[in-house]
Formats: C-alpha cells, structure tokens, sequence
C-alpha cells in the first residue's frame, strides 16, 4: 500500500550523531526524488527531491547528518535537516 | 516538503505514471477451494495455461530489474499452488517482498511455523464478519473456523502482525471494532478494503455494499484509526472532508496493476476485462513492455477529465473514486462513482447495461436434470 505517512512534526532527532540509510532500505530513482522501502518495517516512504535523495546517500562518508547538511544550501537546510529528522524517526535511518 | 505523504503536486505526478509499478497484485492461480460471493476474479477451476514455475520466476526475475519492492499475492487459494513456497522464497531472495493473502484454509501449524521464519512476507488472512454467521453468508460455511484456526497457528507459530483482512460489507460494518479487537487478540493488524462489484462481486454487490450512512460512518472510524491497513482502498470517502491515509489516486496502470495466473496484465485487480487488458507477460518485451509502451497504460496516464464531476467541489477529494467500480456497474468512467458520498452516483445505476466480468473461473454448479415425465 503506497504512501504511508511520516509524522509531520519534526521529531527530537540527534542530528549530531552519525546517521546512514538502514541497512534493510531500498531507494529507487524517480523523476520526483526516489521511493524508500523499507524491507523490515513494510514503510514506503516518497523522497520528494533529488537533493534530498543525494543528501541521503551521502550521509554514511559524514561523521554526522550535520556535517552532511552543511553542503546544502542555507535557505534550504532546515526543511532538508526537518526531512532527516522524521526519516529517522520513522526507523529509515540508522544510527551509525 | 521532502519525505512527506504525497501532495497534489507528487500526485499529479504518479498519475502520469512511473517506469515500474510501486507495486502489483499477482494472482498465482484461479484455483479456490472457496467459493466466495464477492471474489474478485471469480475463482474456482485451475486455469491450464497458469504460468510454469520457470515463467514465474522469470517474471520475478524482472520485477527485481524494476526494483519493484513488494508484490500482493493471491488468487484463488495461492497454497494450492503445488510450487508457492518454491516461488515465495525465489522472491524474496531476489528482494521482491510478498504480502500474500489466504482464506486459512490450508494454513497449518507447520506452514505456518515456515511463514515465520522468512524474512520479507507478509500474510494476509481473509476474514469478512466478526462471526461465522457474518462471514460465511459470504466466503461459505466452514470458512469462519478456518480462517480463526489458522490465525491460531500464525500466532502460536510467533508469526508478529500478520494482517487480518476484510472486505467491507452491509453486514460487517457494524462489526469494525469486534474484527479490530479479534485482530488484537491474535497480535495481528486489521486491514480493511473496500468491495468492488468485480468478478463474482457483480452479481452480489447490489446487496452487499454500505449504505450511504455506513459509508459515512466508515469513514469517521477510518479517520479516527490511521493505524488500520486499507490498502488505498476508500479514497471516495475522502470527499467527505480530510483526506484518509494513503495516495488518494486511482494508481490503475500508473503506479499499479495486476498479472493474472495465465500472464495477462490488468490496470488493476479490479477490472479483469479485455477493456483493460493491457498484455501479457510472455509476449516479447516481457512484463516490463507492457508496463512502458501497452496503449492501454499509455492512455490511463493522459490527463483525464472529471466529467460530471468536474463542476462538484469534492473532485479534487475523491478524483471522481474508482474506475473498476463504474466500469462494473454500467456508470461513465468520467463520472461519480456508484458509492459517490455525495448521492451523485446513486441516480444512474438502475437502467444502465452493465459489462459482463471476463475470465470466469468459478466452479460450474451441476445441473441437476429434473425426470421427464
């Protein structure tokens, strides 16, 4: 069943921590972004950017998903630092 | 924003399609040892020309190439499948996930101690009333206890959140809470669709689906409970105000179909009929050709029109609901859908032709000859 919802709040997220996709998801590219499965928890989630889904990606040659928001643009980094928050929380993100 | 459920903008999107489904609805066989009132595909007889083990696997073969992540099995009865377990761990080796849904009755203790200990199924019993009474008017007699049993040995066998699944009816819908609490007392998670006057369904549908006033109940049950399943199944009820969990859109041929036991394509579960038959999996390019260059999936990603609808202030809600629904009982494709919440439906349904559903494999009664005299 596609599009199970994330809490829409930005959840209390160590972003200072390492951070890397969990091992048991899958990203597939899509023109809008890329749609995260996870095998574990049966969440589909939609990534609605392509920087979104590269900021992803890059998370595991980071220390922390702060250091990894730092290549992203200032007006853009809290919505992407708010997006990590609940991609975490929702289990997509493992803590490194 | 990012990573949020889908807005108008992504849904737009998705209805233009994609280049592989999210997912699909594999119905492995038309074999059933039930006989249900509502089944979709009209299930009974095994269809010679099912698909071989070596072409099912092949067709998983392309649906890992797709990265396609999750299948929903059924059928027919797929334990009656001699190879299902074969398929099934082929599957998930090759990262292609399976919710597969059962009516219990071949669930034993022992196939049910092998579900548990895969990785990457799911199971999905079909149960459609709190009681046998309820339930068997609809999937036959017997098929309350066996459906009870087998959730019995999905939990003894330590088998966490297997789904129990019920299509709603008239006569179930006052049994929401009675499913929810029979679902917890198994560890289980209730997942609710909605019925469709497909297969079998056509004939029974009439006497079967809610009422406008349990439709509207349903959906206050359903917003207060974004925990229970529905499988985007009751994106009409969302006209009557926020929107439920899920895409809100027909994802027919766009981000959905169905590959039934013989290998033909479908836009949807809903709708096995040549109409909507888009191909087949042995023809030359594959599943895959079908999904990118069939006409008929070409044609469901164009921009459609709301027709009737287009003038009420729901559309953006409801999208005008399901195709599969109109189709099946004679009403425009462009028009409300016979369940419409508003009532807009409802006026067109009496006089209409309405298709006969293809593809019917339910098990020939024996004509009983009377003696001459």
């Amino acid at each position: 069943m596609p599009g199970q919802r994330v809490d829409p709040a930005a959840p209390e997220v160590d972003l200072g921590r390492p951070w890397r996709l969990h091992p048991q998801v899958a990203l597939r590219d899509e023109p809008f972004g890329a749609l995260a499965y996870h095998y574990g928890n049966r969440r589909l989630i939609f990534l609605r950017s392509p920087d979104l889904v590269r900021l992803v990606r890059s998370l595991e040659r980071f220390d922390s998903a702060d250091a990894a928001l730092a290549a992203v643009s200032p007006p853009q980094r809290a919505a992407y630092r708010a997006a990590l928050a609940r991609l975490a929380a929702s289990g997509m993100l493992d803590a490194g | 924003m990012p990573a949020r459920a889908p807005g108008s903008a992504l849904r737009d999107e998705l209805a233009r399609g994609l280049d592989a489904p999210i997912c699909l609805t594999w119905e492995l066989t038309y074999a059933c040892n039930l006989a249900c009132i509502h089944c979709l595909s009209s299930s009974g007889r095994r269809d010679p020309a099912e698909l071989s083990t070596a072409e099912a696997m092949a067709l998983v073969d392309e649906l890992a190439s797709m990265q396609v992540f999750y299948v929903n099995v059924g059928g027919g009865e797929p334990l009656l499948r001699p190879d299902f377990f074969e398929l099934l761990e082929y599957a998930v080796s090759h990262q292609v996930g399976v919710k597969f849904s059962t009516n219990g009755t071949r669930l034993d203790r022992a196939k049910a101690a092998r579900l548990a200990a895969m990785d990457y199924v799911d199971v999905q019993v079909s149960l459609d009333g709190a009681t046998a009474e309820v339930n068997d008017a609809v999937r036959g007699q017997g098929s309350y206890r066996a459906a009870r049993r087998a959730m019995e040995h999905l939990a003894d066998a330590g088998f966490e959140g297997f789904k129990l699944s019920v299509v709603v009816t008239r006569h179930n819908v006052s049994q929401l809470d009675q499913l929810e609490a029979l679902a917890g007392q198994y560890g289980a998670q209730l997942r609710l669709t909605r019925l469709r006057p497909s297969g079998r369904g056509a004939a029974s549908w009439a006497e079967l689906h809610p009422s406008r006033s349990q439709q509207h109940d349903l959906y206050r049950w359903l917003r207060d409970r974004p925990w229970v399943l529905t499988g985007d199944s009751f994106f009409h009820l969302s006209a009557l105000g926020e929107p439920l969990e899920g895409l809100n859109l027909c994802g027919a041929g766009r981000v959905v179909c169905l590959v039934d036991p013989v290998g033909d394509v479908y836009a949807c579960p809903f709708v096995i009929h040549e109409q909507f038959r888009a191909g087949n999996v042995r023809g030359p390019g594959g599943f895959t050709g079908v999904w990118r260059s069939s006409a008929l999936f070409r044609s469901l990603r164009e921009p459609t029109s709301g027709g009737a609808c287009t003038s009420c202030g729901s559309y953006d809600a409801c999208r005008g609901g399901c195709m599969a629904a109109k189709f099946f009982t004679g009403l425009p494709l462009d028009g409300p859908d016979p369940e419409c919440v508003h009532g807009h439906g409802e006026a067109g349904l009496s006089d209409r032709d309405r298709p006969a559903p293809a593809a019917d494999h339910s098990v020939r009664v024996p004509v009983r000859l009377s003696a001459r005299a």
